[in-house]
This record gives C-alpha cells, sequence and structure tokens, in this order.
C-alpha cells in the first residue's frame, strides 16, 4: 500500500550526507582552504559581505565553501549568522575623505587634486583567457612607488563650492537601521540606501541599466568612484572619546546627474550616491544611479512609472534572500491547496458542461458541436 | 557556535515579538508589522511561524509541526527538529498532547483547546494583495474599511463561472472590522477558524504577524444568494474512512487510479487505531515505513 511522505527524517539525514560529498568533490584533488578562498577569490568574499551586511572576509569565505560557491546561499548563511550576534552599539559615521585610496577614478575631470589613480581594475585587460593560470598563478616582479600622501578630497566638494550641485540636507544623527525595524513606506533615503547596499548586485545593476535606457533616464556621469581602507571609530562612553575599532574597505560611488529644474529646483546638478563593502565597483556604481532615480519626488521631478523609480518596487523586490526564498518555497508540497483547486475546477468544469449541454439540446445541436472541451480548445489557440 | 538563546532568538527580539503578538491580539485581524529576523531557513519557508512560535514556547511546552496536515513532511520534520535542537522543547504528533502547534496550510481536524495555541506560517498576509499590488495602497483600504475591490472580485467570479472561484486562503472578516487572509488553508478549513484555543499568523519576509483571539467572530466573505461553502473531495478516507476529514487525492498507478486519505496523518492514525477502517484500510502497524 502507498503510503504519502513517510519516512522524511532520514530523507532529510540522507540528503544532507549527499551534500557534504558533493561539496568536497574528488578527494584526489586538494581541499579549498578557507584562507585561500579569502585570498584568491576576494571579490567573491567581498559580495558575500555587502550582500550579508557583515564585514567578516573569514566568515564570507567559509561561507563560500560551505556553500559550494553559490553566492547568494553563502549570503543567506551570513545573514543568519549575523541575526545571532549581539549588538554593541552605531560607530560613528565612517569619514571617506580620509580614505586610503587603492583605486579613484573621475569621469567628470581630467585631472584633480589626488589625481587619477587605476588601481587593481580589470577595465582595461583584455578578457583573453590566460592558459598560464591554469598550470600556475604566480606572477613575475611587481612595480613599486610610494603612496600618496594626505587626504583625497572629493570631486563633489569642488562643484559644491561652486553652488552648481543640489546641496545634501543633513540626515538623522541616528539613523533608522533596516535591519532593527520593518520597512514602512515611504522610506527615509538612509533606509533607502541601506536597502540599496546589501541588495542583489544583479537586481541593482539591472535598474541601473533601466534608467541608463530611458526607463527615467537621469544622464550619470561618474563624478568620483574610489575603493580603499577607512578607519572605523566608535565612541566609547566610558572614555569619552571615540576610538578606532578597526579598518574596513569601501567602494564609493558620486555620480552628478544633469537636471534642468523643476517647479520646486533651480537647474543645477545633482546627485546619486552608492557605497559598498569590499571592492564592489558595479553595485556601487548600481546603486547610485538607483539611488538618484529613487529621489525624484525631492526634487520636483515628475514620475515617469519607470521601475526604478517606484521605491516600494525596488525596495521590495532588491533583496536575493527574501526573493530566493519565496521562490523557492514552490518547491515544497502544496497538495492541500491544490486539492481544493482540483475540485474547484472539477465542479465549475461540471457545472459549465452541464449547461453546455442544456443550450446545446434546447438549440438542437449534437452535444459535439458545442462541447465544452472544443470551445476550451479554441481558447487556448487564440 | 552550538550556544544559542532558548529557541534560537535573543530575549530583547522575542520581546519585540511578543509585543507584536499581543499588539495583533488587541486587534483582531490587523496586521502589526514588526522588524522579521533573519533566520537559518529560507524566507518563504516558515520563518514567520518560526519566529512567532520562538517567541511563545517556554522550556515547559509540547511541540507539535504541520504541514499539509501532516507531521512528517520534510519541511514540517526541519522546523520540529529546529526546535529540539534550540529550545529543547518536547515534541509530539499528537493534536491533543501539544500546547502549541505550528501549521502549514492546515487547521487540524481535532478542535483545539483552551490552553493550546496554533502557529500558521503565512506566505502573503495581505488579503487585497492581488487586487492591488501596492503595500501603501492596501494599508490605506484596510484603514478605511475599503473592502469594495473583494466584494467586486466575488462577485466578478461568480458572473463569471457561477461560483466563488476561491478555493484557498479564501478572505474572512474578523470581528466585523478586518478583512484577513487565513493563510492558504483550503476553505474547508475556515468555518474552524472560530475556536477556543490562540490563533497567530506570521509572515516574516512580509515582516507581519496578526491575531484571532479565542472565540472570535471569524465570517467567510460571501454574498447572501451565493453563501459560503467549505468543501472537500466528496470521498470517505479510503484508510481510516472518516467522512469529515479533508483529504489528499493520490495517483496510484500509470492509468491515474486514484486513491483518497486524510490530510491531517494524525487524525487520520488516531482512527485507524481506534479500529476505524476504510476501503483500502489495513490495520495501523503496517505502513510504518
Amino acid at each position: 500500500m502507498y503510503v504519502a511522505v513517510k519516512g522524511g527524517e532520514r530523507a532529510i539525514d540522507n540528503a544532507h550526507a549527499w551534500l557534504a560529498e558533493e561539496r568536497r568533490g574528488d578527494r584526489d584533488v586538494a581541499d579549498l582552504g578557507v584562507d585561500q578562498i579569502r585570498e584568491q577569490m576576494t571579490l567573491a568574499v567581498n559580495r558575500v559581505m555587502a550582500e550579508g551586511s557583515l564585514y567578516d572576509p573569514d566568515l564570507a569565505a567559509l561561507a563560500i565553501k560551505q556553500s559550494r560557491g553559490d553566492l547568494i546561499e553563502a549570503i543567506f548563511l551570513i545573514r543568519a549568522s549575523r541575526t545571532t550576534l549581539p549588538r554593541f552599539g552605531g560607530s560613528n559615521p565612517v569619514d571617506t575623505a580620509t580614505m586610503a585610496c587603492d583605486r579613484r577614478v573621475s569621469a567628470t575631470f581630467k585631472d584633480a587634486p589626488g589625481g587619477q589613480v587605476l588601481g587593481p581594475t580589470f577595465d582595461y585587460t583584455h578578457r583573453l583567457l590566460d592558459f598560464k593560470l591554469a598550470a600556475d598563478g604566480e606572477f613575475g616582479e611587481m612595480p613599486q612607488t610610494e603612496p600618496n600622501a594626505g587626504e583625497t578630497p572629493h570631486i563633489m566638494g569642488f562643484l559644491d563650492r561652486e553652488d552648481l550641485i543640489q546641496s545634501e540636507p543633513a540626515g538623522a544623527d541616528t539613523p533608522d537601521d533596516l535591519t532593527r525595524s520593518p520597512l514602512e513606506l515611504p522610506a527615509s533615503r538612509a533606509l533607502r540606501l541601506q536597502a540599496l547596499t546589501r541588495g542583489d548586485e544583479g537586481f541593482i545593476l539591472g535598474m541601473a541599466y533601466s534608467t541608463q535606457r530611458g526607463y527615467a533616464r537621469n544622464h550619470a556621469f561618474v563624478a568620483e568612484l574610489r575603493i580603499g581602507a577607512v578607519a572605523v571609530e566608535m565612541e566609547i562612553p566610558e572614555l569619552g572619546f571615540a576610538i578606532d575599532i578597526g579598518e574596513i574597505t569601501l567602494t564609493e560611488c558620486e555620480t552628478v546627474n544633469q537636471f534642468k529644474g523643476s517647479k520646486t529646483e533651480p537647474p543645477q546638478f545633482t546627485r546619486g550616491y552608492g557605497l559598498v563593502f569590499g571592492m564592489t565597483e558595479r553595485k556601487a556604481i548600481s546603486m547610485a544611479l538607483v539611488d538618484r532615480a529613487l529621489r525624484w519626488k525631492e526634487l520636483g521631478e515628475d514620475n515617469l512609472g519607470a521601475p526604478a523609480q517606484d521605491e516600494e518596487f525596488v525596495l521590495y523586490h532588491a533583496d536575493n534572500i527574501q526573493a530566493t526564498g519565496f521562490l523557492e518555497h514552490i518547491k515544497l508540497p502544496h497538495y492541500v491547496d491544490f486539492q481544493s483547486e482540483l475540485e474547484l475546477i472539477r465542479k465549475l468544469r461540471r457545472e459549465a458542461q452541464a449547461s453546455e449541454q442544456a443550450t446545446g439540446q434546447a438549440e438542437g445541436e449534437g452535444p459535439s458541436g458545442g462541447s465544452l472541451k472544443g470551445k476550451m480548445k479554441e481558447g487556448v489557440a487564440s | 557556535m552550538s550556544d544559542y538563546n532558548f529557541a534560537y532568538l535573543d530575549e530583547q527580539t522575542k520581546r519585540m515579538i511578543r509585543r507584536a503578538i499581543l499588539k495583533g491580539l488587541a486587534i483582531p485581524g490587523y496586521q502589526v508589522p514588526f522588524a522579521s529576523r533573519e533566520m537559518p531557513m529560507p524566507y518563504g519557508w516558515g520563518t514567520g511561524g518560526v519566529q512567532v512560535s520562538a517567541a511563545v514556547l517556554t522550556p515547559e511546552d509540547r511541540f507539535k509541526v504541520i504541514d499539509q496536515g501532516a507531521d512528517d513532511t520534510t519541511n514540517a520534520v526541519s522546523i520540529r527538529r529546529f526546535f529540539e535542537k534550540t529550545a529543547g522543547v518536547a515534541v509530539t504528533e499528537a493534536t491533543t498532547e501539544a500546547s502549541v502547534i505550528q501549521t502549514r496550510h492546515r487547521i487540524p481536524e481535532t478542535p483545539l483547546r483552551e490552553d493550546q495555541i496554533l502557529v500558521y506560517q503565512v506566505p502573503i498576509p495581505e488579503p487585497l494583495r492581488f487586487l492591488e499590488p501596492s503595500e501603501v495602497e492596501t494599508r490605506k483600504m484596510h484603514s478605511l474599511e475599503e473592502y469594495g475591490l473583494m466584494h467586486v472580485k466575488l462577485y466578478e467570479d461568480i458572473s463569471q463561472h457561477g461560483a466563488i472561484a476561491t478555493a484557498y486562503a479564501y478572505p474572512v472578516k474578523v470581528e466585523g472590522r478586518y478583512v484577513m487572509d487565513p493563510s492558504p488553508i483550503p476553505k474547508f478549513d475556515n468555518p474552524k477558524l472560530e475556536m477556543a484555543g490562540i490563533q497567530l499568523f506570521g509572515a516574516g519576509r512580509e515582516q507581519r504577524i496578526y491575531a484571532v483571539p479565542p472565540y472570535t467572530q471569524v465570517v467567510s466573505l460571501d454574498f447572501d444568494d451565493y453563501p459560503f461553502e467549505p468543501t472537500k473531495a466528496d470521498h470517505a478516507c479510503d484508510l481510516c474512512g472518516a467522512t469529515d476529514s479533508y483529504l489528499d487525492e493520490l495517483i496510484m498507478d500509470d492509468a491515474g487510479g486514484r486513491m483518497f486519505m486524510c490530510s491531517d496523518t494524525d487524525y487520520c492514525g488516531a482512527r485507524r487505531a481506534a479500529g476505524h477502517l476504510g476501503a483500502q484500510g489495513a490495520p495501523l502497524a503496517e505502513d510504518a515505513a
């Protein structure tokens, strides 16, 4: 006799054992070290930290190993772990003007104090597979130079001084925290930026790209993109002053956007802002474009009905952990709801068929001529 | 990493959830926003129910988890194990022995008592969502008690199909005020929503909690000339012979042969243990796979 889904417990245990074996792969190949992932898969580690909202390269590397390289799964592991961490307090805002820049480019000025620093970028590599890497990952001598002394000023500061760019109102002293209170709309810009910085890279990229292609176009120039380490400082109440508690690498992107002015604002440039953990340049630029698109209301622009302008649409669908969970839950059993649908469809068809036959007979037609089945097929074809 | 707080969540978080639950109980059917946490299982797999269970469980509780009415479906097993591991609570498959029951898509057939809590997993808490996609709009509609859209939808069903074409997640009105989604339970279960136990609904991804206190009026929406009808497959259970329980339909062979059995496995098992047998019934021991 058939018995539905008995033995769920054993099936789960066996599935986990199989998963562990698959994760390890061929045992003749050396086990991948977490330190190797951290050092050699840094951009994956950075993405996991950014979308996991937790700056910890070691944990991110472990998550990537455990998830077999499925980065959304790794982000999920980090998020779940993050939930259990106690919260000591908030740091001071990081000062990106003091960033030790590994990379700093501006698309709006040929040169500016601090210079253009390409840094370790893929930008001008020719995308040709390097078969040497398959044999040997070593490289030769690396040219050395002195690091830039002093701070690298923000390009935006120069536009600011001329009053050509929209002035930015000060935010709340203690901004809302997306991870501690439910997202309610309309959301403050701080909340929007939090949602974007931890949002799925692919989703944010797609949204940003849609603005470039004309869905709420806000032609963006990258005024500045900088990547580097900044110090994190925290006020310690017992001490009465702020101390360094560590250093994190950030990518910051500021865009300058064309703006003809609106009913409420004079003609001026406007801003979009992206700030993301790690070296995550594509994400930071995308974030700045989407941030700018979402600011239509405060700038008095028209709502063009574009997806990237729709705060609810963007913020409710950007999180890949929410999205993947809900998407994949349709794998779970739905016997009960499906059964109730089955009964409903059968009932509706019975009734439709009965009334069809009644009308058919009344009009003197054979039941085959006007059968429901024939009609439904026509419906499908059209 | 193995030392988690009782029932995984820290006490501050549980307190925040309990406040949302109390608010929900005070305003039956109202969706209370809460700061849903990321749980170690995916959104859409019961994280709302899990957070509510974590907030109400005490070490003395006895916990039961069902999915589609059954205790041994994989996700029910997974959630039960989670609380065995993180809360160390006793578990049971017997509805009558459980003090807290977490469920997905069913209400147990055995009526619940005043000392029992039923926790629902909710995918989309907003009953108006598929009529109006914007949360900003639907919250406004609830606050203005503007439910005309829902009645128009039900009316259009009748004019198009001759019947209300909603078979599960059938909307209800709670205590004459809020229209509420009872989660995707079959409409067969709707009459059971008026019960002695406390009913708590958790939607993790959508960050909402709502509740139906004991003995609260819950009315399935309908029209005078098209009254609400709870339906089930027109069969008796082939295992235990019950005619009053919701049935799963199983496909038995390549020719599409069918059999029907209770979706509530505890109810079915208890009936068979008491000697009831259906058309294809066998003594209980045989199917212990």
